[in-house]
């Protein structure tokens, strides 16, 4: 990686423009527009049904907007809308160099094959062949996420729904993307292996450069995760700004009202 | 170092406006204006509810002034915080402006030691210098060396209130905010407090500082600042 530890390097990563989505007549997400860095962590949080989902599915290439721009500073290509590739070039540049964890680990997860085999698969993807340096960097990054190494042969069934949603921030990581798309990453987490993810998580954009798009509910990851909040509302982001700006001192009517409805943060 | 002053706040005003009762307003300053040089350290004084937190707040970019500029000297120029983006904030406080408020927060489980480490981590120094920087501020601080390997949760307020200390003091910020960094220490702890700051301010750092410990205040403050001057009409 390129990033200067430290430093958030002007070009942008991604840059989403105009950003509209609607389900028939239901709108999804309307006119979204932001910049994210290399290294930058962006909260989008709000009530359910705001569009955060929809907003995510669209930046991150899985659901085709109705109208604007996702462009992505791609390795082989440059900054480029990523729905003008071709659909092998997209997915191939998803593979390489993004992460998608899902809410649910079940949508993120094959639960045919074993919990190591879903980690190994992304580098497996991307050609590594020698089996045991496969082994022993998925053996680490089951080690990262604080899951017993011993039970690498399990399948995800046999897991709980918290190892099952470790197994998959492991699988989104081993490869080394550049940005990593995350739906309520830790909701069913202990808090305790809450705090290891973010930590983890910390440390890859502190000496990686990483970026992270993060939707969350919860207010306190919001603030130990991300530099940027957006704020969504009908579809619509309402409020964004620096992180503790927006929840120390929020604007909007329906963030002052989120900000004060949570106990502590 | 620069002779120009490193924070300048011109007609700086702040409302708050809660909209979930009733839209009611709260004036708290308007036309407030502070210069602040290398080595000073401006102390805000006035009674509590004044408006002292508001300021520093919106001076660090954490409330949204609402009319005014808070200019910051970061390499070189000055950065208006009131007007720049948040990567642009945030860059500035990773290297030129520091806040130290009364409260730790951070994530859970993290190691004390690599607490203290982080920001000189963020800014790529290597891993064994921040170690040994931070060690040093910590034993300075007088952190017992067998809570180095704990996380600050179950540290007394005081321990955790040096843990924020040592945080913001190992960047050696240009610029430094101290809102009651102070507040639940012995006075044996606040000396050791007071002997940072001084060093800091020997070395140009400039200071806005919230102390009600008069001892304190009298040992830091280059002058006072009352607040209250600048209090909107309700
Ligand atoms: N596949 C879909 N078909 C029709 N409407 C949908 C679909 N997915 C989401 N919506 C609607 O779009 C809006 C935003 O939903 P979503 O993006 O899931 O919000 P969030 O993730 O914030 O809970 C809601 O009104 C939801 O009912
Ligand atoms: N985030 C906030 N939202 C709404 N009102 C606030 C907020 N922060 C401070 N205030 C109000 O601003 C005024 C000044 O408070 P503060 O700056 O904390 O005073 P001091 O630090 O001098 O005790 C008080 O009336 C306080 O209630
Ligand atoms: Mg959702
Ligand atoms: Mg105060």
């Amino acid at each position: 990686m390129n990033a200067i530890p430290g430093r958030i390097a002007p070009a942008p990563l991604l840059s989403v423009e105009g950003l509209t989505k609607w389900y028939g007549h239901v709108l999804g997400c309307r006119d979204v527009a932001f910049d994210l860095r290399p290294g930058e962590v962006l909260g989008i949080v709000g009530e359910s049904g705001s569009g955060k989902t929809t907003l995510l599915n669209c930046i991150s290439g899985k659901l085709t907007p109705t109208s604007g721009e996702v462009r992505f500073d791609t390795r082989r290509f440059g900054l480029t809308d990523i729905y003008g590739l071709s659909e092998p070039d997209r997915r191939r540049m998803q593979r390489e160099e993004w992460g998608f964890v899902h809410q649910n680990p079940r949508d993120g997860l094959r639960m045919r094959v074993s919990g190591g085999a879903n980690v190994a698969e992304p580098l497996m993807n991307l050609g590594a062949r020698h089996y045991g340096e496969m082994r022993q960097s998925t053996i680490d990054w089951l080690d990262r996420v604080e899951l017993d190494t011993r039970r690498i042969d399990d399948k995800p069934r046999n897991f709980s729904g918290g190892m099952q949603q470790r197994i998959q921030v492991a699988r989104n990581l081993i490869h080394g993307p550049r940005l990593v798309f995350m739906d309520e990453p830790t909701g069913g987490l202990d808090v305790s292996v809450q705090a290891r993810l973010l930590d983890l998580l910390r440390e890859l954009v502190r000496d990686l450069g990483l970026a992270v798009i993060i939707v969350t509910h919860d207010m306190a990851v919001a603030r130990l995760m991300a530099d940027r909040l957006m704020v969504m509302k009908g579809g619509e982001v309402v409020e964004t700004g620096l992180t503790d700006q927006v929840l120390d001192d929020p604007q909007h009517p329906y963030t002052q009202l989120l900000v004060s409805s949570v106990l502590q943060i | 170092m620069t002779d120009k002053p490193l924070i300048i706040v011109e007609d700086l005003a702040k409302t708050f406006v809660l909209h979930n009762a009733e839209s009611a307003t709260i004036p708290v300053f308007q036309d407030l204006t502070l210069q602040v040089a290398a080595g000073e350290c401006v102390v805000l004084a006035g009674e509590s509810g004044v408006g002292k937190s508001t300021l520093m707040r919106s001076i660090f970019g954490n409330y949204l002034p609402t009319q005014g500029a808070v200019k910051v000297w970061h390499d070189g120029a000055y950065v208006d915080i009131t007007q720049a983006n948040p990567h642009e904030v945030l860059e500035v406080r990773r290297r030129t402006l520091g806040y130290v408020s009364q409260f730790l927060r951070v994530i859970p489980r993290v190691p004390t030691l690599q607490l203290v480490m982080e920001p000189l981590l963020e800014n790529g120094v290597p891993f064994e210098e921040a170690r040994d920087r931070a060690a040093e501020l910590l034993s300075a601080l007088r952190l017992p060396q067998a809570h180095w390997d704990l996380p600050p949760a179950t540290f007394s307020g005081g321990e955790q209130q040096r843990v924020n200390i040592a945080r913001s003091f190992i960047r050696k910020y240009p610029v430094l905010l101290l809102d009651e960094p102070t507040a639940s220490l012995d006075a044996e702890n606040r000396a050791i407090v007071v002997r940072l700051i001084k060093e800091a301010l020997a070395e140009g750092a400039a200071m806005i500082g919230i102390f009600h410990d008069l001892d304190v205040r009298d040992a830091v403050a280059s002058r006072l600042f009352e607040v209250s001057q600048f209090k909107a009409a309700a």
